[in-house]
């Protein structure tokens, strides 16, 4: 069967949960053979293994620390030197997109991104995207050389598939044309201890309604109730209420949960390009004729800071 | 020397507008006004501030687009650019992100850079892919999705925010640099500006100027394909209740019955 990359998003080894919905929709088009760049590609491999990578290669250098993007993209090109795949998957992060991009234009190939499904086809595999903030899903493919597709998060349920994953080292020289743009100092995300935006089942989001910073805790407090993650909308992010991290919508994280609950967001175009996939939609707003009630399955009109709280409490009440 | 530099801005359909694709399911440009895509300002003001930092500089605007993709450049000169460059030609319809960085990359190679500047997505493919192929294919060093950037000594420096962490990043010119919309809001044309915008210079290439063959760009030389496009069909209108002091309770319910609670 034709192998299929996957390049592995992790922290430290810890193989971030896009990547293993990555390796479940590469087994629909062939055999996952996953690509570790840094430290700790035996821990990794575990996970990998479980999720059906038959293949680890395994690379790791200073340089992928030391320079953005540019040397990932020689060990990544190393890895398809190697394999000769039906198709290279990665997460449609900012990274995981312009390391794609440019494996294109070295090995002649198309690409797409953002994909939200992926199946095989009679002319390779075939994309959904959902385009125009979520107005259109197109099915795309790629025509020449070998179909480079990003992933975004959410768009599979991970399944266990145990394989092989046997861990190979993979041999990468960084070309000094790789060295162009220095790290010079990385400061990493303090965690909230809350799940991951856009890996979340459930996104509770506040936005200009929220009126203030220090109002926030009303949303972080029906989210931690619920297990979710708190996402803002450009307007609370922009006045400096949340961190631009949380941001959802066009220029920020996209998302698309089990469930989204909108308090005192109106629903612009560009806060709905990067919500309207959500399977279930809850929103809280004051005003009747806000825009995104028109998206929701179940809406209530009324004051957030009466009706958050009140449900935050039914919902404790209810967990017991 | 004058510090050279080329912003690429595209011309997309207003996004607030009803976007459709055409029957050749290419973005349908007739039915939806245009105008300069609102993350290319941020790229423009940018530029605008790193000429203003600078001893002498010089921006050109670079577009690749229809025939009406002209306002998006007089938009950007009026806030300031100095001229521009439109790319244009009939054989470039449905021309795929890897076949327009190929004229980007071509344009920007004829007109001379020190740094290209662009925006971090544009709105309406959204793919945020285009400053990496450039730096790829001028094999100039990549210095994307910035919220921060500064060009001194012959060096760009600038911060971008990641998913795990923030970097600081550091690169010698020339460069391809792309900014975000945390860059910094961007100017409105003056009055001024939008005169003296119509005396600048606008020239016009086409394939042949760049030594690009048809076959390699549009529908027919694109690297990949759209099959179908489906509109989403519209949300099934849900319950709206107004809150008389059960709108928590009666939400509660409503999660509770999917299951969420
Ligand atoms: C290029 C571009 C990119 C953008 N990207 C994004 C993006 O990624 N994400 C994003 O979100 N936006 C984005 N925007 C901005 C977007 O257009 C809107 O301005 C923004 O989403 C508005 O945020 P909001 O809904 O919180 O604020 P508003 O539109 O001001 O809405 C606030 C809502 O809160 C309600 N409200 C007020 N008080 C209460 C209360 N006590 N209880 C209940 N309801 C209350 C009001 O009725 C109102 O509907 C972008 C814009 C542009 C031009
Ligand atoms: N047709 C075009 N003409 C000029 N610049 C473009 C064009 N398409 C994309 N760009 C630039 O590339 C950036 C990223 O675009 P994209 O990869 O298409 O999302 C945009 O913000 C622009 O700066």
């Amino acid at each position: 069967m034709a192998e299929v990359l996957v390049y592995v998003d992790h922290v430290d080894g810890a193989v971030r949960k896009p990547t293993l919905e990555l390796l479940t929709l590469a087994r629909r088009i062939g055999e996952p053979v996953a690509v570790h760049l840094g430290a700790h590609a035996d821990e990794a491999a575990k996970v990998l293994a479980e999720y059906g990578a038959v293949k680890v290669l395994a690379a790791d250098a200073p340089e992928f620390a030391e320079y953005l993007v540019a040397p990932k993209v020689d060990a990544l090109q190393a890895a398809y030197d190697a394999v000769s795949p039906a198709a290279v998957l990665l997460p449609s992060s900012a990274e995981g997109k312009e390391i794609g991009a440019r494996l294109a234009v070295r090995i002649g190939s198309g690409i797409i991104t953002d994909a939200v499904d992926l199946e095989a086809g009679a002319e390779g595999p075939v994309a959904t995207q959902s385009v125009f903030a979520a107005s259109y899903t197109t099915k795309s493919r790629i025509t020449k050389g070998t179909p480079i597709i990003t992933v975004k998060p959410n768009s599979a349920a991970p399944e266990a598939a145990p394989a092989a994953g046997t861990v190979e080292q993979l041999a990468v020289t960084v070309a000094d044309s790789s060295k162009g743009t220095k790290i010079v100092s990385r400061t990493p995300r303090e965690s909230t201890g809350r799940p991951e935006l856009t890996e979340a089942a459930i996104v509770v989001s506040g936005g200009r309604g929220v009126n203030g910073a220090e109002n926030f805790p009303v949303i972080e407090a029906l989210a931690d109730s619920l297990g979710a993650a708190v996402g803002a909308s450009r307007a609370a992010v922009d006045a400096g209420w949340y961190p631009h991290t949380n941001q959802v919508g066009q220029t920020g994280k996209s998302v698309s949960p089990q469930l989204y609950i909108a308090a005192g967001i109106s629903g612009a175009i560009q806060h709905r390009a990067g919500m309207q996939t959500s399977k279930t939609i809850v929103a809280i707003n004051k005003d009747e004729e806000a825009p995104i009630f028109e998206l929701v399955d179940y809406g209530v009109v009324g004051d957030l800071f009466e009706v958050v709280p009140a449900l935050t409490d039914e919902v404790k009440t209810r967990k017991g | 020397m004058s510090l050279r530099i080329v912003v690429c801005v595209k011309y997309v359909p207003d996004a607030t507008g009803d976007r459709h694709f055409a029957e050749d399911l290419t973005v349908d440009r007739d039915d939806v006004d245009g105008l300069l895509s609102e993350l290319d300002e941020y790229a423009v003001e940018q530029a605008l501030q790193i000429k203003e930092a600078a001893d002498d500089a010089e921006i050109t605007v670079l577009t690749v687009g229809p025939e009406d993709a002209n306002d998006a450049l007089r938009k950007a000169l009026s806030m300031g650019a100095d001229k521009a460059v439109h790319v244009e030609d009939d054989d470039l319809h449905g021309t795929d992100a890897l076949g327009t960085s190929l004229v980007l990359a071509k344009a920007i190679e004829k007109t001379g850079y020190d740094l290209v500047v662009c925006g971090m997505a544009s709105t309406d493919g959204t793919m945020g892919v285009l400053p990496a192929l450039l730096a790829e294919r001028l094999n100039v060093p990549q210095v994307t999705q910035l919220s921060e950037v500064s060009v001194a000594g012959g060096k760009v420096t600038g911060r971008r925010d990641g998913d795990t962490a923030s970097e600081q990043l550091e690169a010698a010119l020339p460069a391809v640099v792309s900014v975000t919309d945390q860059s910094g809001e961007a100017r409105y044309p003056s009055f001024k500006g939008i005169m003296a915008a119509k005396k600048k210079p606008v020239e016009s290439l086409d394939l042949e100027d760049l030594e690009i063959e048809a076959d390699e760009v549009g529908l027919e030389g694109a690297w990949t394909k759209v099959d179908d496009a489906t509109e989403r069909p519209a949300r099934t209108a849900g319950t709206i209740v107004k809150d008389e002091g059960e709108g928590g309770k009666q939400l509660a319910e409503f999660l509770a019955g999917q299951k969420f609670i």
